[in-house]
């Protein structure tokens, strides 16, 4: 489903990516952590072509993202986003949110996108706030409204960027609860994240980022109990210990 | 010096509402076409392909960088030779109104791109990466997230550059257009009260200018709020 060959990317003189190579496949949930600045936002936004990258090559469900003739807007409403910011749309209520990529992009009637819309919200246990504004909204509601604002374009798989970072720890479980649900009905998954918990529990394989490279790729228990470097497993005692 | 007589104000005052239409129809449209304008402009200089950024940044420093006055006189004389030029009729007139029209229209869409540019521009980069995420295209991501919030936050700044622009639209005198500060020169030139008149005129600006001016800063204080 999502194919990562070899990328390698550079900010100007800096590289951040060092040929990684990533294999998702249909129905997979890969967890990506790693210290900050390892790459690993930068990483998942190739996957979509929000980043560009100089070498390698990315597939997704056999459509090559840095073609210059790829249709990237066509391939990006295949691939659901969700951000550690949520960047829900200020200016327009819950449900409009989840409707407009439906209307715009997916070109379906208004009342269509809607009835999809306000199912989607009942589905993340929102329906009593479809008519909301994100800024009225918790930050884990507002996440939610973000995970059913992407669900809403029926997408093949589903990248999150450390969906939870940014959230009061009150409002973490909520938020990976509708993810854990989405993992169990057979979402293809590419998560960013540093819940081990969460990990642990849906995570068909992990990966483990560091400077720019994909240094350990393995099996989620695998990878918990004997993590192969050092890097990892300074990283783990680190974070496990919270 | 004789004292202050007001007793043809009264009298004049059909004459000056008529001019204060004037001033407000040019002020309206003046602000309508350049922000549609300068929307286009900041969309130009915000644009990857470097040529026409780079047009649309000569336009609006040229603009910039001359009085308005001066605009005004050239659409003034140019417009009606350029149409001429362009009909092949001798006689093709535009008239001082429509020609002013397109000076301000023009000359505004300077100041409001700039304005418009600083609102995209403060729109931040993770809206635009959902929008896009979502499938949007680049006018899509514009027109139904970047924009929106763009004008939103540019309110205040839009209307008080309108607030300029009513002054400037005083500046018609130079054509003999009977805006209102034009229909008060009239009066006070036919009945020899220049002095009263344009005491009167000037209260008359200050106190919408100043009331506008309070109004802008309240609906700021509750958008910020
Ligand atoms: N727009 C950018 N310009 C220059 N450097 C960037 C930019 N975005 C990210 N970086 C750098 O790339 C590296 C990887 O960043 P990122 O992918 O965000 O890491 P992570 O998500 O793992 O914390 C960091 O060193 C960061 O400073
Ligand atoms: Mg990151």
């Amino acid at each position: 489903m999502i194919e990562i060959s070899g990328i390698s990317k550079w900010y100007g003189p800096r590289q951040v990516l060092r040929e990684c190579s990533l294999h998702v496949k249909k129905g997979e949930v890969v967890v990506i952590c790693g210290p900050s600045g390892s790459g690993k936002s930068t990483l998942i936004k190739c996957v979509n072509g929000l980043e560009s990258f100089q070498r390698g090559e990315i597939r997704v469900d056999g459509i090559s993202v840095g073609d210059s003739g790829a249709d990237l807007p066509r391939l990006r409403s295949r691939v659901g986003m969700v951000f550690q910011h949520f960047e829900l749309f200020p200016h327009m209520r819950a449900l409009d949110n989840v409707n407009l990529g439906q209307i715009h992009v997916l070109g379906r009637s208004p009342e269509e996108a809607a009835r999809k819309s306000r199912e989607l919200l009942a589905r993340v246990g929102l329906a009593e706030h479809a008519d909301q504004y994100p800024a009225q909204l918790s930050g884990g509601q507002q996440q939610r409204v973000a995970i059913a604002r992407a669900l809403a374009m029926d997408p093949i798989a589903m990248l999150f960027d450390e969906p939870t970072s940014a959230l009061d720890p009150e409002m973490i479980s909520e938020v990976l609860e509708v993810m854990t649900a989405l993992a169990r009905q057979g979402m293809t998954m590419l998560v960013v994240t540093h819940e081990m918990g969460f990990a642990r529990s849906v995570a068909h394989r992990m990966v483990f980022m560091d400077e720019g490279r994909i240094v350990e790729d393995a099996p989620t228990p695998a990878f918990f109990d004997s993590p192969q470097s050092e890097r990892a497993r300074q990283f783990l005692s680190r974070i496990l210990r919270h | 010096m004789s004292a202050l007589d007001w007793s043809s104000i009264p009298g004049a005052l059909p004459f000056l509402l008529q001019g204060m239409g004037l001033s407000l129809g040019l002020l309206l449209s003046a602000m309508l076409g350049g922000i549609l304008l300068g929307t286009l402009l900041a969309l130009l200089r915000l644009a990857r392909r470097r040529p026409l950024a780079a047009l649309a940044g000569a336009y609006v420093n040229l603009f910039r960088s001359v009085p308005l006055v001066l605009v005004i006189f050239w659409f003034y004389f140019l417009a009606p030779f350029i149409l001429r030029r362009l009909t092949g009729r001798a006689d093709a007139a535009v008239g001082p109104l429509y020609s002013a029209l397109v000076a301000f229209t023009l000359f505004e869409a300077a100041y409001y791109c700039e304005i418009i540019r600083a609102g995209i521009q403060s729109v931040s980069r993770g809206q635009v990466a959902a929008a896009q995420a979502l499938g949007m295209s680049h006018g899509q991501v514009m027109r139904l997230v970047v924009l929106p919030q763009a004008f939103r936050r540019m309110v205040p700044l839009l209307l008080t550059q309108g607030i300029i622009l009513f002054q400037d639209t005083s500046l018609v005198y130079v054509i003999s257009l009977s805006d209102f500060l034009g229909a008060a020169g009239k009066i006070g030139q036919r009945d020899g009260r220049l002095v009263e008149l344009y005491l009167f005129a000037a209260a008359v600006y200050f106190a919408l200018c100043f009331a506008a001016s309070r109004g802008v800063g309240r609906l700021q204080r509750r958008l910020r709020a």
